[in-house]
């Protein structure tokens, strides 16, 4: 059966192009354009994995979901994809005991990723 | 309430003591701050006692002998000052010869109190130091924020720069890998989505300009009597093919002129900023209605819309910088995200008031007040 990733992003291009990436990869989606939607549809849903967006209705609006989504599927992992890098001198580190109590993503991501890269993360977070 | 720390250094007890009693029921007010600030005293016998204190429990005053029985205590005021500990030290000295006081005041010494001193002396001495210090602090906190909040907004927009970069990018690659085939009619809608992200990107450098502009303190403000209506006229003009686009009509209810003195590139946008958004946030086939009146010394402008409207959530956040209200129904609608806080400045930079009401789906009255006499 083929594996279901949630997509969550505000920017509607984004989010029409990643959808387009994942199914290439050979997965369904499902998509939602904010934290709200995305609330709405976890309700019901159980996805694979999901890939969320950070900055959307509020700046952590990423960091919420991920919180609400690990504590009704604690195993179902998490992608935070953002445009918010190092550059811009916010950074943050999934690895640290101390970040992992409060974030509850597994990576983040560059949103200007590789798709090939991108593909290679989701299957390890999958195990495929 | 707060605490500052006052460490005493003298070798005699009876001086220790004596400040002591002196300063513990004293408290230092200043009409702007919001709290009195009292003292905690610590005592130090010998100099090595004292670095040892002040390593330890980083006073916020020192009040120091010079003359004390191992190091002296010109040596202390040397040892603060090459720490750059922000301390204020005062030297209490008995004979302070000119030299010493030279030294001393080279070295950071902030003031001197001749020994024997009065409770009143000492008390009026303290009180001065207390607060240049607090003011000191203060000037410092506040710098640190005001550094804060500009990395804040240029994290913002290197965010909302790079978003449209993004997704002009992914597009392009899409078609460079002819992902839907060689037909270009495949690609319409990425291509359109593509110019709408370059034109979205377009406003937001300008509002940016615009920005700096008036946070520069904009120098070359041009002051003459402005025909307020004639603006509001010229803005409708710009906004028309776009409000024909989406189905919305425009009217100027105000036919008169109403002059006031001010920089007409300035008027022109708080009217833009106005009319576009009131179009920008209407229905199909909804309505905008301007009006421009002079009264009891101000110039009233009054855009009302028959739009999506906002929450008083959202209305909140409206003024911020980058703040875009996001829901289902704006999900569609482009902007930078600064419209509302470079009107706002100029707003203030005339000394004048906006209100905002607004009802969900029924729409939204901004009324610009503006005194016609700036002061």
């Amino acid at each position: 059966m083929k594996k279901t990733i949630l997509i969550v992003d505000d920017d509607m291009d984004y989010l029409f192009q990643m959808k387009l990436k994942v199914e290439q990869f050979g997965f369904d989606t499902i998509t939602a354009d904010g934290q709200k939607e995305a609330e709405m549809i976890i309700e019901s849903v159980k996805p694979d994995l999901a890939i969320l967006d950070l900055m959307m209705e509020s700046d952590d609006s990423g960091f919420i979901l991920a919180y609400r989504i690990k504590r009704k599927y604690p195993d179902v992992p998490i992608i935070i994809a953002t445009a918010v890098t190092a550059e811009t001198g916010m950074s943050f580190d999934t690895t640290s005991d101390e970040s992992q109590q409060w974030i509850k993503a597994d990576l983040f991501l560059d949103k200007g990723i590789r798709a090939d890269q991108l593909q290679r993360e989701i299957n390890k977070l999958l195990k495929i | 309430m707060a605490e500052y720390k006052v460490l005493v250094v003298d070798d005699e007890a009876g001086i220790r003591m004596g400040t002591r009693r002196i300063l513990q029921n004293f408290k230092v007010d200043y009409p702007f701050m919001d709290e009195h600030i009292e003292f905690v005293i610590l005592e130090a016998g010998t100099g090595e006692d004292a670095i040892e204190i002040i390593d330890r429990d980083m006073p916020d005053i020192i009040l120091l002998d010079n003359k004390l029985p191992g190091i002296q205590g010109i040596e202390v005021l040397e040892y603060v000052k090459k720490k750059l500990y922000d301390i204020v030290v005062v030297m209490i000295t008995s004979y302070a010869s000119l030299e010493l006081a030279v030294k001393a005041t080279r070295d950071g010494a902030y003031d001197f109190i001749p020994k024997p001193f009065t409770p009143q002396e000492l008390r009026s001495s303290l009180e001065n130091i207390t607060k240049q210090l607090f003011l000191k602090r203060m000037t410092q906190k506040m710098n640190k924020e005001g550094k804060q909040i500009r990395f804040q907004f240029l994290s913002v927009l290197s965010h909302e720069l790079k978003a449209p970069l993004n997704a002009i990018e992914g597009y392009l690659k899409i078609m460079d890998e002819r992902q839907f085939g060689d037909n270009i009619h495949a690609y319409q809608e990425m291509i359109n989505r593509s110019l709408d992200r370059i034109t979205g990107m377009r406003s937001l450098i300008m509002d940016l300009l615009d920005l700096t502009k008036i946070e520069s303190g904009s120098p070359v403000q041009n002051f003459q009597p402005t025909d307020i209506t004639a603006i509001a006229r010229l803005s409708l003009d710009t906004m028309r093919p776009y409000a024909i686009q989406k189905d919305v009509d425009i009217y100027l209810n105000t036919k008169e002129s109403v002059i006031m003195e001010a920089d007409s590139k300035e008027i022109e946008i708080i009217l833009n900023n106005l009319i576009s958004n009131a179009v920008k946030y209407n229905k199909q086939g909804g309505r905008v209605d301007i009006f421009i009146k002079q009264e009891k010394g101000n110039i009233k402008i009054t855009v009302i819309d028959s739009g999506i409207g906002m929450t008083d959530e959202e209305k909140s956040r409206l003024f911020q910088d980058f703040v875009r209200i996001k829901n289902q129904k704006t999900r569609n609608i482009t902007g930078s995200g600064l419209g509302l806080s470079i009107l706002k400045k100029i707003v203030e930079m005339y000394h004048g008031e906006i209100e905002v009401q607004s009802v969900p789906d029924q729409g939204t009255t901004f009324t610009i007040t503006l005194p016609q006499d700036k002061q």
